[in-house]
């Protein structure tokens, strides 16, 4: 018998799972939340009266789709809900449901870990009300909750306008989108967004309706802080002039494109290399998501894509997966696959350039900037640690003696930033610097968990 | 967004609710203070129903709300009176349930 884990049930780790299933296997699927989808396919909880089809339009369609195959094939698989992986360790996942901690055996592992928001420092971030752009469209889809009344969106991301129509949609009033790339920059990458046609209509209608809904909408702002006492009530930026402007708000919602999860690859001993593209280390794999020994790897927990790109590549990792295991693999065109794949990467390469990492921003923070939001470290903090480490600059070090990424986030939050600030203040490439190692448990456990007695 | 069937007592909390709810108002305490929420609802919606904060930090002194909203950053870490902690954006409220915004100590909170 093939044991295979996969950790994740949004699209990535669903496909994989469905295709695992036609052929014939029974997998063990993982996931941290309640009901399946992730976040793109987020539920709301029992009992809201929710109008899922006016909140997401167009998509409200994969998202039905999703739920009625996940209600389908959940029943015949070993779904294991509201269980957190938290280490992969001697071919076992390490999980923890209900304060019981459980070793899961794997012969095959996939892992879907799926991507939280990619924020920068920015003075006041702290704040509450400032929430990530992915946590604001969670609460609302899981909850049917606004975070506020009066919400800015900002940063840079295709997000923030599918966000703020999906805000007003459900009665918010949006302040303003602050998008800190410049309009120019979107008309350079249109080539590489037509790759996916279907998508960029959604993304120009998105931002058509948001205007038209009379939202001030500025390309190529500089943020300068989230103002507020004991809470935020302004947004204070440059506009693409250089001239100072504020406004007011009583939430912030922001962010600059995902990051991968991808502490249990690391964990699963996965090589990571570094992509200039996204100026981050990413977990290495095939193509088809082989990425080491019994371990495979899917969706934006390995390279941001989306969730189309997410399903085809769990698709993917699964056929790779059956390959290696001799199995021969029926309903799947693996080519087809690959190609929409790669079409939907360069769609992404477009989008990483249309909206753009503020990588320069930092070297300029002010000493008292909080990097680390667990751990409170601040930008000053790091640059002192840059310059008292002996030997070469690695961030690992700087974590050493600042305890920037040693919080109970396990540096989530942090690490990009922080690596841009040292490399900053080394006057070294980002790549030179490092990245930080994952460390176990990758989510803060219980003191008072317990180990399932296994007799 | 649907009309509200049932309505709670107009909140002045940081969250703003936009669906209504067909299941049970409870009540549970936040620092000793009894308020209503849902069954379903997430601890950091029941609470930020109320107020305006979930907890304060323990490094800066200065109020959180929570910032990732999806398990990941555990900004949003709130307390029962016996020490256990809780991730308030991933744990459901229940009836009864005894919140404090700061770590408690000998079993009482530090509102």
């Amino acid at each position: 018998m093939h044991k295979v884990v996969i950790v994740g049930a949004g699209p990535a780790g669903f496909a994989a799972a469905e295709l695992l299933h036609v052929n014939g296997l029974i997998p063990t699927l993982v996931d941290e939340a309640a009901t399946a989808g992730g976040q793109i396919y987020r539920r709301p909880a029992p009992d809201i009266e929710l109008d899922m089809r006016r909140l997401l339009g167009r998509g409200h369609r994969r998202y039905q789709r999703f739920h009625a195959r996940a209600g389908h094939l959940l029943a015949q698989i070993d779904y294991r809900p509201q269980t957190t992986a938290w280490a992969i360790f001697a071919d076992r996942v390490w999980t923890l449901r209900d304060q019981i901690i459980e070793q899961v055996p794997f012969d095959a592992l996939v892992l879907a870990t799926g991507a939280t928001d990619r924020t920068v420092p920015i003075p006041g971030w702290t704040l509450p009300g400032v929430v990530t752009l992915g946590g604001a469209q969670a609460l609302l889809k899981g909850q049917g909750a606004l975070i506020g009344r009066r919400v800015v969106f900002c940063g840079s991301s295709p997000l923030l306008y599918l966000a703020a129509k999906q805000f007003l949609a459900a009665g918010a009033t949006v302040g303003a989108i602050l998008d800190t790339t410049p309009f120019a920059a979107k008309v350079a990458a249109a080539p590489d967004l037509l790759r996916a046609p279907e998508v960029f209509a959604d993304g120009l209608k998105s931002m058509a309706r948001v205007r038209g809904a009379g939202v001030p909408i500025h390309h190529g702002v500089r943020l300068e802080s989230f103002e507020g006492d004991g809470e935020v009530s302004a947004v204070r930026y440059l506009d693409r002039k250089g001239r100072a402007k504020s406004v007011d708000c009583d939430a912030v919602a922001f962010g600059f494109g995902l990051k991968p999860e991808a502490q249990l690859a690391d964990l699963a001993g996965v090589p990571f290399r570094y992509d200039p593209t996204f100026r981050q280390w990413l977990p290495a794999t095939d193509g088809d998501g082989r990425a080491g020994r019994r371990t495979y790897l899917a969706g934006d927990g390995c390279m941001i894509g989306g969730a189309q790109a997410a399903e085809i590549s769990g698709s993917l990792a699964a056929a790779a997966l059956l390959q290696d295991a001799g199995t021969p693999t029926h309903g799947i065109d693996r080519s087809a696959l690959r190609r929409r794949l790669a079409r939907l990467h360069r769609f992404q390469h477009g989008l990483s350039r249309a909206f753009t990492w503020p990588a320069g921003t930092l070297a300029g923070a002010s000493d008292s900037l909080p990097i680390c939001r667990c751990e409170s470290v601040t930008a000053g903090e790091i640059r002192r640690a840059v310059g008292s480490v002996l030997g070469p600059i690695d961030i690992n070090r700087v974590k050493a003696l600042t305890r920037v990424g040693m919080g109970r986030c396990q540096g989530r939050f942090c690490a990009l930033p922080a690596a841009e600030l040292v490399a900053a203040a080394a006057a070294r490439p980002l790549e030179a610097v490092g990245r930080l190692r994952g460390q176990a448990p990758v989510k803060p456990l219980p003191p008072t968990a317990r180990v399932r007695d296994r007799s | 967004m649907s009309e509200a069937k049932t309505s709670l007592p107009v909140a002045n909390g940081r969250v703003v609710r936009t669906a209504a709810r067909r299941s049970r108002v409870i009540e549970f305490k936040v620092d000793g203070e009894i308020v209503p929420a849902w069954i379903g609802d997430t601890l950091l919606v029941a609470v930020l129903s109320h107020r305006g904060a979930l907890s304060i930090h323990e490094f800066d002194g200065e109020p959180r709300a929570g910032f990732c909203l999806m398990g990941a950053c555990q900004d949003c870490w709130v307390w029962l009176e016996d020490g256990t902690r809780l991730r308030a954006c991933t744990t459901p409220v229940e009836p009864g349930l005894a919140v404090c915004t700061r770590p408690p100590t000998d079993g009482l909170c530090h509102a």
